[in-house]
């Protein structure tokens, strides 16, 4: 809290046949108001005492500064003291009308709720919300799969340029956070591989872990939770943007199907390019895996891949790479994308 | 009611998004309590200027002067001092959606005073009744209104500091013609009780007629001329006299 442009008057107090005599003097405002009721609030007259309240020195008011007068009028005569307002300025004196005419009850803050209510209230409507979640997803995933059909029977209704771009913003642009975090991924695996597996002297089996692991499990993995996050976010932050410019309805009232044009493109975009994106995940990842073990362990590059390619068979790779297609269409990316914006919206916009 | 000093102060404003200039050399004098309308063709950047105005547009060049200070001289205090000292009003509100209307009031409060919460909240109680909404409308969210009480409840909050200027964006856009009416008779009322400088991007030639001292038009990347409605009606550039003459001008008048 600071106060700008405070501005501070001064506040006197007198005595004058027995009537307290406030008062308010030079330029006062809203930055000072809280000042100056504080300065009045110090103000005690003794019991049935009158007060007078002088503004002949005031120089400045606002509705803030009106507002305290106000205030601090009522508190006295609550207190039963009789008040009066002399010496004001025409203008301030219309100030203070302003104000009193205006100031009445009203309710500013929604009500507080009871805390343990609140809670049980808060635990059922999660509840309800991710049953109708469940329910709005897989009516979204049977959508999408009923509109891919209809695309796959009438090829010509495929949006080839908008798939191209798909595969470009979601595939080629993941390649920098995809290659680093698997890399790093495969540095880490190499060293406290060979951490744990020094104790038996067999370190040389972390080449077996890196390739295995990485070729089965984790690049698939890596890449799907990466593009869910990246690419989820960034759909539903576009087809949020459009549902609230009414795009998708123009879409509709034209006789485009949103499904066909904003979904379908997109779906069948992270279908192409999750296994590319999976693949360069595993190769980036190996190639971390086989220069720490290169510098920790003394494993050349040569003996790297030998071991390798003894450890793998074609089936650990094959078994990878299957996975990603299915990691990918509809679950994580979708998941995610609905999730973060509400489905509602993104599926009632689609689906009207 | 006006003095000599301008309270705003624009020579040789230059504007520009990448290549295309929308103000070139653009002087601007706004007097002390006075209302300004500044119309214009759509794209002669109105908005532009305001926005520039209060600091949301960097200007290539050029000086604009506000309460007798150079914006660009200023630094993060002494802006936020001159900030204290307008409000603005944006087309739609501009409420923070999760804040009630209320506490929306009481955004600029919280920020630059140490009021108490009961003087703010009274406050902001004053400053909603004083833009003609009612006093159950404290407690409801921007999206339970419709759209001319969120336009009360943006000015309602650019009101909140007691400014000395506030800058209206096309305060009366979408309000239906009696809705729009009123509105203006608002700020004419509010101009004169608060005594505030306006500055008002408008379209709305009823506007024009009902409460602006004074008429800016922006034409050819600048003020072209700016002076009362005679001087409006007088002028002889086509877009001038087309705006000023045209059937929907001559309803505004009556005649």
């Amino acid at each position: 809290m600071e106060e700008t442009n405070a501005k501070l008057g001064s506040v006197t107090t007198g005595d004058s046949d027995g009537l307290l005599v406030l008062t308010v003097g030079g330029c006062w405002n809203i930055g000072g108001a809280e000042k100056l009721e504080s300065s009045l609030g110090a103000v005690t007259p003794r019991p049935g005492q009158s007060v007078r309240l002088d503004l002949e020195p005031l120089e400045s008011i606002d509705t803030a500064v009106a507002l305290v007068l106000r205030k601090t009028i009522k508190r006295l005569e609550s207190k039963g003291h009789t008040t009066e307002l002399v010496g004001a300025r025409p203008a301030h004196a219309a100030f203070i009308d302003l104000v009193s005419t205006n100031d009445r009850p009203t309710v500013c803050h929604p009500p507080k709720e009871n805390p343990v209510t609140a809670v049980i209230e808060h635990v059922g409507s999660g509840t309800y919300g991710a049953l109708q979640e469940a329910r709005n997803v897989i009516g979204f995933l049977g959508m999408t799969l009923m509109a891919i059909a209809r695309c796959i029977v009438h090829p010509s209704r495929i949006r080839w340029t908008s798939l191209i771009s798909h595969i470009e913003h979601s595939g080629l642009n993941a390649l920098p956070i995809v290659g680093l975090l698997s890399f790093l991924i495969g540095i880490v695996m190499a060293y406290q591989g060979a951490d744990q597996l020094r104790r038996f002297g067999s370190e040389i089996f972390v080449v077996n872990l890196i390739g295995i692991s990485m070729l089965r499990e984790l690049g698939t993995l890596l890449t799907a939770i990466l593009v869910a996050g990246r690419s989820g976010s960034a759909y539903t932050a576009q087809i949020g943007s459009m549902t609230a410019h009414e795009e998708v309805d123009a879409m509709r009232t034209l006789g485009l199907s949103p499904m066909e044009v904003l979904v379908v493109p997109r779906v069948i975009a992270l279908v192409v390019a999750l296994p590319i994106l999976a693949f360069f995940a595993s190769m980036v990842g190996l190639l971390g895996g086989g220069i720490m073990a290169w510098v920790e362990l003394g494993i050349r590059p040569a003996l790297f891949i030998d071991r390798l390619s003894s450890a793998l068979t074609m089936s650990t790779f094959i078994v990878g790479m299957v996975k990603a297609p299915r990691y990918s269409p509809s679950l994580l990316p979708w998941w995610v994308a609905t999730k973060a914006f509400g489905l509602q919206v993104v599926q009632k916009a689609l689906a009207g | 009611m006006t003095d000599e000093t301008p309270v705003i102060r624009i020579r040789g404003l230059e504007t520009r998004f990448g290549a295309q200039v929308v103000h070139h050399n653009l002087d601007l004098d706004v007097m002390r309590g006075e209302v300004l309308g500044v119309v214009g063709g759509s794209g002669t950047g109105k908005s532009v200027l305001l926005r520039t105005i209060v600091g949301l547009i960097k200007p290539r060049s050029g000086k604009i002067e506000v309460f007798g200070q150079e914006m660009a001289q200023l630094d993060q205090m002494g802006r936020r001092a001159v900030e204290s000292r307008w409000g603005v009003l944006f087309q739609d509100g501009a409420l923070f959606s999760s804040l009630t209307v209320a506490q929306n009031i009481e955004v600029p409060l919280a920020e630059y005073t140490d009021l108490s919460a009961d003087t703010m909240d009274r406050l902001a109680a004053v400053k909603i009744s004083l833009v003609g909404l009612p006093a159950d409308a404290g407690d409801k969210y921007p999206s339970e209104l419709s759209g001319g009480m969120r336009k009360r409840a943006g000015l309602a909050r650019a009101l909140a500091m007691d400014p000395e200027m506030v800058f209206l964006d096309e305060p009366t856009a979408g309000l239906d013609p009696i809705g729009a009416a009123d509105f203006d008779k608002l700020i004419r009322r509010l101009q004169k009780s608060l005594g505030l400088t306006v500055f008002m991007v408008t379209h709305d030639l009823d506007s024009l007629w009902a409460i602006c001292d004074r008429i800016a038009v922006l034409a050819e990347k600048r003020v072209l001329v700016v002076g009362t409605m005679d001087t409006m009606l007088r002028h002889d550039h086509p877009w001038v006299h087309e705006y000023f003459h045209g059937p929907r001008a001559r309803a505004a008048t009556g005649n």
